[in-house]
């Protein structure tokens, strides 16, 4: 009875609240917007079913016993406690399972850890507090940190629709074409991460880590900092602006003439 | 067979607060092992209503985010290392002598010293919340170079972790020797009640893995204060070594946490199905081959660390594998319900919830070994909700069966039984409550050890700290039924229960201050 | 198992507690002295202080009850499960630092130099970086400078005959021992704690050999820092082996032991043996391969 009524409950106040917000998007990882992201969207929700289909079997299987199988109802205890055909049975079938699911993703790893034929090569350093952006072989480099306002976190003011997910200054990329991340950190770990790429790798002081990506959709893609960095682990986000591979060329040239004029002011 | 314990001072236990700490009896330290834990879960739980009251709502409310980390950090080594290791000592100190035969631990006074480690070295972790520069703030994983920017509190935090080390394993020496050498005449291995089998295997984790712990965390210390380089790239040292050597030990360590809950639901589950263990052999070798597994896969913790592909695939495969002697227990403990003839009383009712919650916990960790989703998961809520799962309806809420089965045993009263079934259905209820909702939170982008989160993870956090408060406040109904349970109630029998089997339930309750002074006849 | 029937459970004891206090307060004056308080010094004596006067007084209650006749076999038994145990987390405890020693020589080093998934780090951080063990193995920033290499074939090797004989010397003592020939046990035991104490000043002269004249020391980079852990975690093991021995070999001369009761003595050649076997795999790793 009691289990009844707290299950009754609790599903009640979770769908009370999953109404309230903005729905099944928010409670599930993000499909994103590269052809991988979704292969390992694909994976997530492959083995939450398989999870999800033997819970139902044993738990269900248990629940059964604890309705029908008790002492209240009058019932004499069996005395079978062995049985190797059964023991057997259970070890091989979640065995075969598991292969099953080892093996798509395995073939998606794969192809994660391919970074050839990258036409775009970024170099990312974390900083405490901050990242840093350089386009290899070109003059572009700038930094990136959080732009919501203090008044906003100490909450002096309201807090806007992208608090904590919102920079200074983006990075912008191209779609459709392959983009090789090179990885570092100037201080402590840091982990660039975001969710839409399916892109999370350690930043690691002195040691260079590899990921590559292509993106199909242009948009604002947001992410985070995640591995704790120290006190402003939290504020650490990450803005990636997929653009046409034209809208790119034309900021990529303006960025570098940017670049050189300021570099021609400072050394006049 | 006649004999004597031969003790240097028969009957005459000196009084008093002398009396505890000169002690060498294995119940009064398995007594002190208890309380010592309980004390600690309150802070360690104070510390995650810190976390929860911080995570209320998005913004900064109440605490710095530097001493947010620092809770964080905090709560995990004083839950793992305060409250389930010691727990567990403390059953296992309480309860083998007795179900083996014996009349005690094999040392005595190790055992002793094992104890007396444990306060002290928990005053010098928490003393370090008053220092310059605060207390750890890096996680409870230490990993460098963020560890090595701790304050004066530094050197007290390996220090403390060289102490608590030591202690455990003493704890685990004495152990293996109980079981190896105090058997009853009779007591052959695969007669040993389960719970007994996974303290032998548990304790050979601890021994193997605790050392390497202590390597680690001193090379960190060497790399602050002496100048070598374990942990720069610039002197050839790596800091994702730390990592490994941390997980090396971190993982066995999170089944040293779990494998002692096995023995605990092994022995409960049968007690109230009325109905022998099913496949009793086949418990023993799942559980040495989950601790042989628990050595070869511990990268999983480090997927994103961009280790070569082999790397990945290697510990992707062997993680995967601890499903399967893990399913078996599952599989075993419904087989022995099926067909039994069950009461629920509430030590059942908290194993019952434990398989059924633990084996959650456990999906979710299936789901996180599979690497490319890993990426996704890595740091995140959902290894947050992942942990929980296993940790607080896991072995939290084992050793609160273990208490509810054994305490009858230990006072001699029987404790207010409606009282503990308020207990379980509160707890069962918030702990789902608080820990439920951090998956989706944790697949909606959240990651883990951040004081502050954007406006889309609102909702879920709120409901997450409502539970807590919750789980918290009903957890004080335990120790309130904990004292009125010594202080007084209805007698209890020897036998306690009615489908109890095993030595334990042969002695009185409670039992005599030496278990057996004569061995036991075993049949 | 006890065949007998019989149980032994020692009193009560003070000792345990402090030493827990002994260690303790010699943590928080190490802790103290390393965070530049200087009143460190004076509590980290006082801890150790106690720490020495709780061994000796542990392990004399211990003694005058094994001398006593209070122990039985199943007494016995139980100390050498503790033992072995014990030797096997300090198996453990090396472990941890030869498997640094591995991880850096077959990893982090070569990934360094560009080997493997390394070449993007080598060519954008350490462009100028050559892995050569061990003469660069003070890592891309070379660390603590330019050093030269301890050398395998001087006194390294000269110290793994000396620990390998003394193996022998203890074994012939155990054999006198239990063969009840008291002079030979004297001196194979005296001949052991001679040979460790030479092991150690030879270390000691090795030392100020690496500080002086190769300007190597625990600064020096990966190479420096597995060099010092390893050796001196040893060396200290050395020392509390030889102190360990030399109790012993009192012990010997009070005539303490006899042939079917001995348990200290294996108890110290068990440890004395593995101490031998963690310098062969010094000896093999770090000096000579
Ligand atoms: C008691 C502690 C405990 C236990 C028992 C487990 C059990 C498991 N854990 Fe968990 N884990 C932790 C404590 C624990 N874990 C902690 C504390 C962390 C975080 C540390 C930190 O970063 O701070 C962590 C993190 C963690 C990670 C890293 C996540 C990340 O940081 O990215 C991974 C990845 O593989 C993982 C996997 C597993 C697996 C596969 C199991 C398996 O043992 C589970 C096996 C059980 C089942 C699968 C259920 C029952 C089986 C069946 C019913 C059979 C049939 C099933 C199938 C065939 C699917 N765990
Ligand atoms: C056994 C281990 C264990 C246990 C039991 C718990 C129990 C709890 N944990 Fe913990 N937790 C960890 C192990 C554990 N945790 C680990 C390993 C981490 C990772 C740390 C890291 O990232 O480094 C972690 C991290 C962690 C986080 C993430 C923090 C972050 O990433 O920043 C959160 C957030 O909600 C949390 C919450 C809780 C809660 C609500 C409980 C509840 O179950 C607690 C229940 C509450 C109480 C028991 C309080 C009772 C007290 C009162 C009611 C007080 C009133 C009375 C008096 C004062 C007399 N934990
Ligand atoms: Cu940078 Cu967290
Ligand atoms: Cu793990």
């Amino acid at each position: 009875m009691f289990l009844i009524k707290n299950l009754i409950l609790f599903i009640t106040l979770m769908a009370n609240f999953s109404l309230a917000n903005a729905g099944w998007l928010d409670l599930n990882m993000t499909e994103g917007v590269t052809d991988i992201s979704q292969e390992v969207f694909g994976l997530h929700m492959l083995i939450l079913w398989i999870c999800v289909v033997i819970g139902v079997l044993v738990f269900g299987a248990m629940f059964w016993s604890i309705l029908m199988h008790r002492k209240s109802k009058g019932v004499t205890p069996a005395t079978f406690h062995e049985s190797t055909s059964l023991e057997f049975l259970w070890t091989i079938v979640p065995f075969v399972i598991l292969i099953g699911m080892a093996v798509p993703a395995t073939k998606t790893l794969i192809k994660m850890y391919d970074h050839s034929d990258s036409e775009i090569h970024i170099k990312i350093t974390g900083y405490q507090w901050l990242w840093q952006y350089e386009y290899l072989n070109t003059n572009v480099s700038f930094y990136s940190k959080l732009s919501t306002p203090y008044d906003e976190i100490y909450n002096k003011s309201t807090k806007n629709v992208n608090y904590l997910q919102e920079v200074d200054k983006e990075l912008i990329v191209p779609v459709n074409k392959k983009i090789r991340f090179l990885l570092t950190s100037n201080d402590v770990l840091h982990a660039w991460w975001v969710p839409d790429l399916a892109l999370k790798k350690d930043a690691i002081p002195g040691y260079i880590n590899e990921m590559s990506v292509v993106i199909n959709e242009p948009g604002i893609y947001r992410g985070r900092c995640a591995e704790l960095c120290g006190r402003h682990h939290g504020f650490m986000p990450i803005v990636i602006k997929a653009v046409e591979e034209k809208e790119y060329e034309e900021w990529l040239a303006n960025a570098e003439k940017a670049k050189t004029s300021d570099v021609a002011k400072i050394n006049k | 067979m006649s004999s004597v314990v031969k003790d240097t001072h028969h009957d005459e236990h000196p009084s008093g607060i002398m009396r505890w700490i000169t002690t060498t009896n294995h119940k009064d330290i398995g007594t002190l092992y208890l309380w010592f834990a309980m004390i600690m879960f309150f802070i360690g739980g104070l510390m995650a209503l810190v976390i929860r009251s911080e995570l209320f709502q998005p913004g900064l409310q109440f605490v710095d985010p530097q001493f947010f980390n620092s809770m964080t950090t905090m709560h995990a080594l004083v839950m793992i290392f305060g409250v389930v290791m010691p727990a567990f000592t403390g059953l296992a100190n309480w309860m083998i002598p007795i179900m083996i035969g014996g009349p005690d631990m094999a040392l005595p006074r190790m055992n002793n010293w094992s104890f007396w480690i444990m306060p002290f070295a928990f005053s010098m972790l928490l003393s370090t919340l008053w220092m310059d520069g605060g207390a750890p703030a890096g996680g409870w994983t230490l990993y460098p170079p963020l560890s090595l920017q701790t304050g004066d509190a530094f050197p007290f935090l390996i220090f403390a972790i060289h102490f608590m080390g030591l202690s455990s394993i003493m704890g685990a020496i004495n152990i293996v020797a109980t079981i190896l050498n105090m058997r009853a005449p009779g007591m052959t291995l695969m007669k040993m009640p389960l719970f007994v089998w996974t303290w032998l295997i548990t304790a050979f984790l601890l021994i193997a893995v605790m050392p390497v712990l202590a390597g680690g965390v001193t090379m960190l210390l060497t790399d602050k204060f002496f100048g070598t380089s374990f942990f720069n790239a610039a002197g050839g040292g790596d800091p994702v070594m730390f990592q490994h050597i941390f997980w090396f030990f971190g993982h066995p360590e999170v089944y040293i946490l779990i494998l002692p809950s096995f023995g605990v639901v092994s022995a409960i589950i049968p007690t109230f199905a009325r109905k022998p263990l099913f496949g009793y052999s086949s418990m023993v070798y799942a559980t040495a081959s989950i601790a042989f597994l628990s050595f070869i896969v511990w990268a999983h913790h480090m997927f994103t660390v961009g280790m070569p592909l082999a790397g990945e695939v290697f510990f992707m495969f062997a993680t995967m594998l601890i499903a399967v002697p893990t399913g078996v227990k599952v599989f075993n403990w419904v087989t022995t319900m099926w067909k039994g003839a069950m009461t629920f009383e509430t030590p059942m009712l908290f194993a019952i919830g434990f398989i059924v919650m633990f084996t959650i916990g456990g999906f979710s960790g299936l789901m996180l070994a599979i690497t490319p989703a890993d990426f996704q998961y890595h740091d995140t809520y959902f290894v947050v909700a992942h942990f929980h799962y296993v940790l607080v309806p896991g072995s939290i809420f084992a050793i609160m069966a273990a208490c509810y089965f054994w305490l009858p045993k230990w006072t001699g009263n029987m404790y207010p039984e409606t009282l503990g079934k308020i207990h379980f259905w509160l707890s069962t209820f918030f702990v789902n409550l608080t820990f439920f909702p951090m998956h989706f939170v944790g697949l909606a982008g959240m990651p883990r050890r951040i004081p502050d989160y954007s406006l889309q993870f609102a909702d879920y956090n709120m409901i997450a700290s409502i539970g807590a408060f919750g789980f918290g406040f009903a957890q004080l109904i335990f120790l309130y039924l904990i004292i009125k349970t010594i202080k007084g109630g209805s007698k209890a029998t020897d036998q306690v229960w009615e489908g109890a089997e095993g030595l334990e339930w042969t002695l009185s309750s409670p039992p005599p201050y030496h278990s057996f002074s004569t061995p036991p006849v075993i049949k | 198992m006890s065949e007998s029937g019989s149980y032994y459970v020692p009193h009560g004891s003070k000792w345990p507690i402090i030493a827990t206090i002994g260690v303790c307060t010699a943590m928080v004056g190490g802790s103290s002295l390393l965070n530049g308080n200087d009143m460190g010094k004076y509590i980290l004596a006082i801890g150790l202080a106690m720490v020495v006067f709780m061994i000796v007084g542990w392990f004399s209650t211990v003694i005058s009850e094994s001398e006593d006749g209070m122990y039985d076999e199943q007494v016995d038994s139980s100390f050498r499960w503790g033992m072995i145990w014990f030797i096997f987390s300090e198996v453990m405890f090396f472990a941890a630092f030869f498997g640094a020693l591995f991880y850096v020589r077959t990893y982090s080093l070569p990934w360094l130099g560009g080997e493997g998934t390394g070449l993007a780090t080598n060519t954008f951080l350490w462009p100028e970086f050559e892995n050569i063990w061990p003469s660069t193995a003070n890592g891309p920033g070379e660390i603590g400078g330019d050093f030269k290499t301890m050398g395998a074939w001087g006194l390294p090797a000269l110290n793994t005959a000396i620990l390998l004989t003394s193996g022998v010397t203890l074994t012939w003592a155990h054999h006198a021992l239990k063969e009840m020939k008291r002079m030979q046990l004297i001196i194979g035991l005296a001949l052991t704690v001679a040979l460790g104490a030479v092991f150690m000043y030879f270390q000691a002269v090795e030392y100020g050999h690496a500080f002086n004249d190769l300007n190597l020391n625990m600064g020096s980079g990966i190479y420096g820092s597995t060099f010092f852990m390893l050796t001196g975690f040893h060396g200290f093991h050395v020392t509390i082996g030889t102190i360990m021995l030399l109790v012993i070999l009192g012990r010997s001369i009070y005539g303490h032991f006899n042939p079917k009761n001995h348990f200290a003595f294996e108890a110290v050649a068990w440890y004395w043996h593995f101490v031998d076997v963690v310098w062969l795999g010094l000896f093999i790793f770090v000096y000579w391969v």
